[in-house]
Order: structure tokens, then C-alpha cells, then sequence
């Protein structure tokens, strides 16, 4: 097994257009964990962990450019104010160990409809920089799942940040796992209020082939708060409200059963999480206050 | 140059004697905690090899051919092994000889060793194995009492000649033990309540956290020295040599350090197979399995389907149980007739029955092996009978508790085996102390500052998974205890042997003690040294590693060890305190104890040091030590005194249920245990805990999933989830010591009895927090939401 270890972008880019079989590695919690297991044994690991700018993030006036390689744990100590989904679900990674060294954008590569990630980033809305000796390019966050364990990415693209939009209004995550820690999740849900559009956005995942959006829940919600004019004039939402978004949220799971769970355990557990993360923020926006993780 | 362990040199403090009763520290718990401690992973010899072994990939299929050409021509490969290769004995076992080293013509579970190979590094052996070409051709299988037993079921060992054979009712069944106990049927018409309830544990594993490994050198006496982790070194020989081909004295093992055992460590695993690749290379070979090696190469706890019926007065009064027990023993038979012994004659639990039907049985399927695990048979047993007394309790309006007080058993109560408990049994007490505790405050999550403030995720199910503020939570609270056997029962000879000096060393007197006892982490060699210092009145102790040059010990295991090594190491130090003392009364005329270092009189006076009795002539002596015997059950009415010490822990838990989800967190888990004498009260808190833990991963987290297709679903720490410390919760202790004046220091074994009555404690408390009958272990969220 060949291992390059670039030491900056331009030469990461470049061994990717001449090794387009080459496996990224950053923080190695996931890469590693496939060696080892030997389900993968790829002719070449691409070292990234050598490149700084990786590491490093800049909050914007609309969005946080993070980089690839930001270790969770540093979402979660320093960008909990303008990411709190995605804060929370950087919470939920693992182990501190893994938290130390794993980072959205591996998640991101790897694209396991289990990574704790997604969920937030499709609320929150968000675009991936995605990068090769052809040039850059900026792709959705919803175009970027296409299948199990597949993304947008060309064989010759790496992901050098992640530009997800700043709250502006409550978000929340949650996750099922059947450990109290340390646990691969069995479904999640995250849901953003967008106040400023009078819009929400939901990520569901382990629910279905890729992280998903609730499309269905998120019109049926958006309608529902702006026919009641409850962004202006906020107040406690209507049981009927939240039991529809609530349905609408598990009807857009498409999971399966495995040793982790059942598939009418993932819809039901959805439709739990995604009334208790509206019940939340709801409950935030109409107290003017903006939860942090 | 080879690694091994070496001798535990301990000293106690200056204020304190460092005796039994104390908490002394463990002699090794620093190297531990800094990660120094040597596992039998980390051997090492500059010339060795590397072993690794090929597995079948199907639960049940003929091998047709085996093509070890390109397996061979990898360069860096030393040898590659079949069962053509083997020297001489094709099989082993613990109490069957039916497993064989490598399989021959058939497979008969996933993961059975078929080929090994030695290379010179690691991910060569695991290239080569990966290049032997076996062609297989799948067989029917069978996974359950019905497709095992059912008429035309392939027969997994035909031609048995166990000692069991004579009297199963089908070949598929390893053993079978009925128990006949009073007059069930007279019992049954004077009953004024039943309760019937059938229930189901799954496969839990043992998972202790270093995986199996040793180092196998040949020798120049064409023997072999092999290195290893393990529970009990000359069980391991016992097997061993004829294996190889030599006389037991050419198998010499040395015990490396142990990363926990739990029972999966009685069985042999890599250590016929690293011998075997040392001897036919000449070269020293390690051998150290990863996770999903691990997974498949030891035995599991028995899956087990339980059905029970109670009978009883209006007033709580146990009239009669009837109980089938059928347990799943896998593919070879390991310990199964044992587990079955346990799980017949501890089944009603620790009440006063006076009428009993009893039908424990193990199987042969195609499933993984099944055998030793702490509680061992017991545990099972445990969750029906416990869950049982609940349902009877809730049948007829009684407090839980109180209807088990009814019901508990005492000191001079008659087994269903007919042999009367003649040694403390403080089961009521035990409830008792569990059920008078506070029990701890309400809504622990919510933070006192008020209602606005954000909740401690850590103290809801869930977690920092954030997944309830509160939401959906309702608390529960549940009670069981439980019954377990200490020591080899059945009519075993179980014993334990101590080699002690007691010798001068630099001016100072110093107590040598060996044993073959296997510290697995359970402190027997902190136990040891506190006893050779109460004994001899030293204070300096050193422990020579564990290894086959001395008297086998035993195995670690049915909470033995501080029971029968102590008993040996004690017995041994009695000894040599006699022949001090002869030696000090030719001198002085007068010498009756050794005491901090002193010989003295009857009357305390000192006559003179240890040191200058001993002089240049160490003392030393090996002594054996039996427990009293038992007999063996019979085998159509199950009568027999065949244990020999019973341990009793009653739990209280309490639960937090998040009822929407089916997320569940223990928030407190409180025990009360009798140990009679608590030799290091510190180390017995830690096994009533790590137990307690154990149990608490069967109730809600544990076990390997397989398929009808006798595949394993979930072979690594992925989706095998054992409790975190989020997961473990505060565990509060009540310790007893009512002496058992049969046991050296009236001590009674402690480290499986708190396994036992966790599991049910905490299924009883999601229970009453989530009305449901819950009739399986683990509890999934699945069985809390009806989405299973």
C-alpha cells in the first residue's frame, strides 16, 4: 500500500488527479476501522493530515467555512453559537478520542447514512467545496448523497470545506442509539428554524439509503406557521400541528431492519424525535432564545 | 528474548499488617493504570512467527477440498496446517473430547478453525489464509430445540461415547438433567394461584477487553513453553499434550497477563494452535486474535428458552415450580453438562420450595459454541424464576418484596437435590437491606437553578444523544436476588495447591508463595499475599509467577479461586508456621505464633526474630487443598449433595424509561451480598460492581445476534455494545459477613452472585415503569415501543 502525504492543497490535489483510487485519510475514524476490519484494502491511502488549512474555520456574516479536517471537538468548543445542530451532533460522535480526530468532512466522504453529521447539515443548509486540479466547485448539501456510501464527489475531487449557512433561529439534533454513549446511530433527526426566510428544514438519518431531508413535513410546517402568522406572533403550536409534522417526518424514512433496529422502530422513533426537536425550538423561538449545545 | 511476567513483589505499609480484612492494594493495579502492565499481546521474541488461523465461513458444510498451493508459495510463510498435520489427538474438549483442533471433513459452526499458518509477520499469515482455497459444500442446519430434535435432523455427532451418550434423549441433546422434588401433582390441586410464563435470554458474550494471545517456543527437549492467557494452566496441558504428542511434562505453560477471562478463557483457543505451528517451524510462534477473531473463538453464555409455572397459596406460599430449561449449546460441547447441572439445581431459586419438576438441557446446534460465562447456568435461571415472583406477586396484590420474604430460603432449607443448605443463606436479610434504602431523588436531570435551565443529558436514556429533556420519562423500581454455586460441584475433585518458602532475604524475612492460580483480574494475587502475611507475620510477600512447575490450582472460575487457592496458600503457610515454630521450640523450648516478624511465646513474649529462626535454612512446603466433597446428581431424579457453597446477592434498581422511544437509563443499581469473610473488602466491592455491570449489559445492552442461518450478525464492538460509564450507574453496596464455618476464613466465593440478580432487578423496574410483560433479555427499544 502506497501512503502520499501531501503537504499542502495543491499537492493533494495533484496526487488525487494522478491516484484517482486513492483513499483520503484525514482523522482516520473511519478509513482506519475498514483496514483494520479488512473490508478495504486500498493500493493508497491519501494523508491529509499534513495540510494545516484543513484544520482551520472562519465564521462569516452568513456562513461558517469550516474545514475539512476540523476535529468535532472543535465544533463543539467553539462553534455551538452559530452551528448548535451540528454542534449537538458533534457531541454525539463517539468517543473524546474520536471526537479529537474525526471531522465533518470525513463524514462527508465517507457518506455512511449513519454519519452524525448529515442530519445537521441538511437543516441547517449547507454547501460542500469540492476541489480538483480542474478547479472548484460548490455542491448542495441535498445534491451531495447519492446512494449508500456515495457522494457527488468526482474520482478526482477532495472536499477542502464545508459552508454551512449560521443559524438564525433554534436548531436541534437528536439521535437513537441503544447505548447511552458511544453509539452508532439507529436513526436521528434534526430540524432548523429559519425565521429570516419563515422556512424549516429537517435532516433525518439512518432512516433510509442516504441522509434525507423531510420535504413534506418541512412545506406542511412551513405553511403552517405563516397561515397562523406564528413567526411574528409567536405562541405554542396546535397538537394537530405537531402531530402532522411528527407524521410527515416518519413518512419520509425509508429505512431497513438490521442488528441496530428494526425499520418500524427507525419510522416510529423519527416521528418521535422530529415532534420533540419542533416541540424545542418552537419553545426557544417563542422565548426569543437561541438553545446552545 | 521472551517476555513473560514476573514475580509480584509486595510489601504492605508500615501502618498496617497487610493482612486479610484489609484493602490492600493490588500488586499490579499501577502498571495497569498506566498501561505498563505486560498482556500476553504484548510477547515477544526477536525469532518468532506469527500464527493466524483460517475459519469456515458456513454454520454447517462438508469440506470436499482444501488447496493450500498458493497459501504456501507466498514468501514469508513458514507453514500452513490441516488436520492432516496433526501429530497425534484430533480433538479436546473440557468434558466431551468432541472439538476438534482443525476440522476435518465437516464444519459445524461459523468460525471454526480449519487451517493455520505461520509467517514472519502478521499480515503475511493473514495474506496466506486468505489464499487457502477450501471448496465447501453447505449441509442443513440445525439452530433450535425443534430443528435439532426434530425426526430426520442431522445428527451433529454421530457415534457419541460421552459419558452422557447412554441417557439423553436424542443425540443432539449434549445432557439432560431432570430434578424430582416432593409431589408435584398433590401440590397442584391444593394450589390456589398459578402463574405460568415463558421467557428467553440471548447469547451474551463474555468481552473481556484483551483478546486471547500467547507465545508457544519450542524447547531443545523437543517440548514446547507456551505463554498464554488463560483460566487454568494445567486444564490446559491436560488437553495439550495429547494434542501434541508429548508427555505433560514437555507442555510446560506459564501464565502472561490476563486482559480478562469471564469463562471465555476455559476453553482452549489459540494455544493448541500455536504450539502445533512452534513445533512443526522450530521457531517460537505468537499468536494474538482481533476483535472478530475473538468473537468467534471463544465460547459464549447459553441463549437459553425457559417455560415455569408457580404454584401457590393466597398468602404467598410457594406450593411447587415446574421449570424446562433449555439451554443452547452450539456446536461442541464445552462445559454444557455443567452449565446444565447449575441451571437444574439452582433453578427455582433461593426459596423454599416443597414440590418441584425440573428439566434442564443443552443442544447441539449449528450455532456458536456455547459454555462458560460468568453465573454460569445460573444466570438464566435466575431471570424466569425472578420474573416469576413478580408475576405472582402482581397476581396476588403482595409487595414484590415481601412475597419473595414469604418464600426465602434459609440456613437448613432443603435443595431440590435433597441436600440441605448447611451454612448461612440470609436471603431475607439481603432483600431487606436493598428494599430500606432511599431511593434516589427524583428527575436527577433537572437542574435545581429551575425549570429554564438546560438538562443534565447525562442522567436521561440517551444521553448526550439528546434525544429526551424529560420527555416521555417514567421512572421504575424492581427487586430480585439470586442463588449461585461456588466451586466445581457434581462430585468434582477440586482442589488447589500453594508452594510456600519462608526465607531470609537480605536480613528480612520474605514469604515465597506459587501457585498455578490464574489472576484473570480478580485480585487472587492481592488475596494471596494477604493471607501469607496474616499466617506468617511478614510483611514482605513475593508471588512467583503462575505456571505448571507447581501443583495445578484449579481454574479461575465459579467463584472459586479465594476459596481454594486461599484455602492452599493458607494451608501451606499453617505448615510452614509449624515447622518454624518446631524449630523455635528446639531452641528456646517455648514458641506458639509468628508475629510481626517475631517469633514469640504464648504469652507474647518475643524469643527472637523470624529472621534468626530461619537462619540459611528457608522453609518450604506444598500443600493441597479440597473443599468438601460432593456428589454427582442422579441422573433420572437429580438428588445428590452436589454442591458445595452457595452465594446469595439480592438487587434493587431503578430505571428511567424514556416510553416513547424505548431508551432506557439505570440510575441506580444497589446491592446487597453475603461473602462471609471479605478478605479485601475493596476487592469485593469491585466484584459486586463489575458483576453488577455485567448483569446490567444482559438486561439492556448485550448480545450476539444470530441468524436462522447460524451466523453471527454482530462480531465487533461496533454493534456488540457493552455498558459505557454513562450507561453504569451509581451502585451502592450493603456486604455481609455471616462466616461459613466449612470455608477457610468463613469466606464465601463472590464474583458471579451480583451477575445473576442485576439483570432481572433492572427488567422488574422497566416493568413497573412501562407495564409490559417483558419476557426477553436484552430488552430492546423495539420491545418498549410494540415495533419489533
Amino acid at each position: 500500500m502506497d501512503f502520499l502525504r501531501p503537504t499542502d492543497w495543491a499537492g493533494a490535489l495533484a496526487a488525487k488527479a494522478a491516484h484517482p483510487d486513492a483513499v483520503p485519510i484525514a482523522g482516520g475514524t473511519d478509513v482506519m476501522v475498514e483496514l483494520t476490519f479488512d473490508r478495504r484494502r486500498p493500493d493508497r491511502l491519501l494523508d491529509l493530515s499534513g495540510i494545516p488549512e484543513l484544520r482551520r474555520w472562519e465564521t462569516g456574516e452568513r456562513t461558517v467555512r469550516l474545514g475539512a479536517a476540523v476535529p468535532y471537538r472543535a465544533v463543539l468548543d467553539h462553534l455551538a453559537g452559530p452551528l448548535p445542530a451540528l454542534a449537538l451532533a458533534a457531541r454525539t460522535v463517539g468517543s473524546p478520542q474520536i471526537r479529537n480526530r474525526g471531522s465533518v468532512g470525513g463524514n462527508l466522504g465517507a457518506a455512511s447514512p449513519a454519519g452524525d453529521s448529515h442530519p445537521a447539515l441538511l437543516a441547517a443548509g449547507a454547501e460542500v467545496e469540492a476541489a480538483s486540479v480542474r478547479g472548484t466547485r460548490r455542491i448542495p448539501i441535498d445534491a451531495f448523497y447519492t446512494g449508500v456510501k456515495r457522494n457527488a464527489l468526482a474520482p478526482d475531487e477532495l472536499i477542502r470545506a464545508i459552508h454551512i449557512d449560521r443559524a438564525t433561529g433554534p436548531q436541534q439534533f437528536a439521535k437513537v442509539g441503544t447505548r447511552n454513549a458511544m453509539v452508532i446511530a439507529v436513526c436521528a433527526f434534526a430540524l432548523a428554524l429559519h425565521p429570516h426566510t419563515g422556512t424549516v428544514r429537517t435532516g433525518i438519518g439512518s432512516a433510509a439509503p442516504t441522509p434525507v431531508r423531510a420535504p413534506d413535513a418541512e412545506d406542511y410546517l412551513t405553511g403552517a406557521l405563516a397561515g397562523a402568522g406564528l413567526w411574528e406572533d409567536p405562541r405554542p403550536l396546535p397538537e394537530a400541528v405537531r402531530r402532522r409534522f411528527a407524521e410527515l417526518a416518519a413518512t419520509a424514512c425509508r429505512p431497513i431492519d438490521d442488528v441496530r433496529g428494526t425499520a418500524r422502530y427507525r419510522v416510529h422513533a423519527v416521528g418521535v424525535l422530529a415532534r420533540r426537536t419542533l416541540d424545542r425550538t418552537w419553545d426557544a423561538y417563542t422565548k426569543g432564545l437561541t438553545p446552545c449545545a | 528474548m521472551t517476555i513473560g511476567p514476573g514475580a509480584l513483589s509486595q510489601r504492605s505499609d508500615r501502618d498496617t499488617t497487610g493482612g486479610i480484612g484489609e484493602s490492600t492494594q493490588r500488586p499490579d493495579g499501577h502498571l495497569k493504570v498506566t498501561g505498563e502492565f505486560a498482556y500476553s499481546s504484548d510477547l515477544w521474541h526477536d525469532d518468532m512467527l506469527w500464527g493466524h488461523t483460517l475459519r469456515s465461513p458456513h454454520p454447517h458444510a462438508a469440506i470436499r477440498r482444501v488447496d493450500l498451493t498458493a497459501a504456501l508459495a507466498l514468501p514469508g510463510v513458514h507453514a500452513v496446517l490441516t488436520h492432516h498435520d496433526l501429530p497425534a489427538a484430533t480433538h479436546y474438549g473440557l468434558e466431551f473430547t468432541d472439538q476438534p483442533v482443525l476440522a476435518q471433513d465437516v464444519v459445524r459452526y461459523q468460525g471454526e478453525p480449519v487451517a493455520l499458518v505461520a509467517a514472519d509477520h502478521p499480515e503475511t499469515a493473514r495474506r496466506a489464509a486468505a489464499l487457502i482455497a477450501v471448496d465447501y459444500d453447505e449441509r442443513p442446519l440445525v439452530h433450535d430445540e425443534s430443528s435439532a430434535t426434530a425426526p430426520g435432523a442431522p445428527v451433529l455427532h454421530p457415534g457419541r461415547t460421552d459419558h452422557h451418550a447412554a441417557h439423553v434423549p436424542h443425540p443432539n441433546i449434549v445432557h439432560r438433567q431432570p430434578i424430582r422434588h416432593g409431589d408435584v401433582a398433590a401440590a397442584r390441586a391444593r394450589a390456589e394461584v398459578v402463574v405460568r410464563g415463558e421467557y428467553e435470554v440471548g447469547m451474551q458474550d463474555q468481552a473481556f477487553l484483551g483478546p486471547e494471545s500467547g507465545l508457544a517456543v519450542p524447547a531443545a527437549d523437543g517440548g514446547v513453553d507456551l505463554y498464554v492467557a488463560t483460566q487454568w494452566l494445567h486444564v490446559d496441558q491436560r488437553q495439550l499434550a495429547p494434542v501434541l504428542g508429548l508427555p505433560a511434562e514437555k507442555v510446560r505453560l506459564t501464565l502472561s497477563g490476563v486482559g480478562g477471562a469471564f469463562g471465555a478463557r476455559e476453553d482452549l483457543s489459540m494455544q493448541a494452535h500455536a504450539c502445533l505451528l512452534a513445533l512443526r517451524t522450530g521457531r517460537p510462534v505468537k499468536m494474538v486474535y482481533d476483535r472478530e477473531q475473538s468473537f468467534f473463538g471463544h465460547v459464549h453464555r447459553h441463549p437459553a428458552k425457559l417455560a415455569y409455572e408457580h404454584g401457590a397459596l393466597r398468602d404467598g406460599t410457594l406450593l411447587y415450580v415446574t421449570c424446562r430449561i433449555v439451554l443452547d449449546g452450539g456446536a461442541y460441547a464445552s462445559s454444557s453438562p455443567a452449565v446444565v447441572g447449575n441451571a437444574a439445581s439452582l433453578g427455582l431459586g433461593p426459596y423454599e420450595v416443597p414440590h418441584a419438576d425440573i428439566e434442564a438441557l443443552a443442544l447441539y446446534t449449528n450455532n456458536p459454541p456455547c459454555g462458560a460465562m460468568r453465573g454460569f447456568g445460573a444466570v438464566q435461571a435466575c431471570f424466569a424464576y425472578e420474573s416469576q415472583m413478580d408475576k405472582l406477586a402482581a397476581e396476588l396484590g403482595l409487595d414484590p418484596v415481601e412475597l419473595r420474604r414469604r418464600n426465602a430460603m434459609r440456613q437448613g432449607t432443603v435443595m431440590p437435590t435433597g441436600q440441605p443448605v448447611d451454612s448461612p443463606a440470609p436471603v431475607a436479610e439481603l432483600l431487606a437491606r436493598v428494599a430500606a434504602r432511599p431511593l434516589p431523588p427524583e428527575r436527577p436531570w433537572a437542574d435545581p437553578a429551575g425549570p429554564t435551565a438546560a438538562p443534565d443529558l447525562r442522567e436521561l436514556p440517551g444521553g448526550l444523544s439528546n434525544t429526551s429533556h424529560g420527555e416521555g420519562i417514567v421512572r421504575g423500581v424492581g427487586y430480585a436476588v439470586g442463588i449461585k454455586n461456588v466451586g466445581f460441584s457434581e462430585g468434582f475433585d477440586d482442589y488447589s495447591t500453594a508452594r510456600v518458602r519462608l526465607e531470609v532475604v537480605g536480613g528480612e524475612p520474605v514469604a515465597v508463595v506459587h501457585t498455578a492460580a490464574a489472576e484473570v483480574g480478580q485480585g487472587g494475587v492481592t488475596v494471596q499475599a494477604q493471607i501469607a502475611r496474616t499466617e506468617l507475620g511478614v510483611t514482605h510477600v513475593t508471588l512467583l509467577p503462575a505456571d505448571t512447575t507447581v501443583g495445578s490450582a484449579g481454574s479461575t472460575s465459579a467463584s472459586r479461586q479465594t476459596y481454594m487457592t486461599g484455602g492452599a496458600v493458607k494451608h501451606a503457610c499453617e505448615a510452614v508456621r509449624e515447622a518454624v515454630l518446631a524449630r523455635a521450640r528446639a531452641r528456646f523450648g517455648t514458641a506458639a505464633a509468628l508475629e510481626a516478624g517475631k517469633v514469640v511465646a504464648a504469652d507474647g513474649e518475643v524469643l527472637a526474630t523470624l529472621a534468626e529462626v530461619l537462619g540459611e535454612e528457608p522453609v518450604e512446603i506444598e500443600r493441597e487443598f479440597r473443599h468438601r466433597p460432593t456428589e454427582p446428581f442422579h441422573p433420572r431424579t437429580g438428588q445428590g449433595r452436589g454442591h458445595v457453597q452457595y452465594s446469595f446477592c439480592a438487587h434493587r434498581a431503578v430505571v428511567e424509561v424514556d416510553t416513547d422511544l424505548g431508551l432506557v437509563k439505570v440510575v441506580e443499581l444497589a446491592a446487597a451480598q453475603d461473602v462471609g469473610k471479605a478478605l479485601n473488602p475493596r476487592a469485593v466491592a469491585g466484584q459486586i460492581h463489575g458483576g453488577s455491570a455485567q448483569g446490567l449489559g444482559l438486561a439492556v445492552l448485550e448480545e450476539i445476534v444470530v441468524g436462522p442461518d447460524g451466523r453471527v450478525r454482530n462480531p465487533s464492538f461496533t454493534d456488540y455494545l457493552i455498558p459505557t460509564i454513562l450507561d453504569v450507574p451509581g451502585m451502592p453496596l450493603d456486604i455481609l459477613e455471616l462466616a461459613d464455618d466449612h470455608a477457610p476464613y468463613g469466606l464465601r466465593g463472590a464474583g458471579e452472585a451480583p451477575t445473576l440478580s442485576a439483570t432481572p432487578a433492572i427488567v422488574a423496574a422497566i416493568r413497573q415503569a412501562t407495564g409490559l410483560p417483558l419476557r426477553r433479555v436484552p430488552v430492546r427499544p423495539e420491545h418498549l415501543t410494540g415495533t419489533a
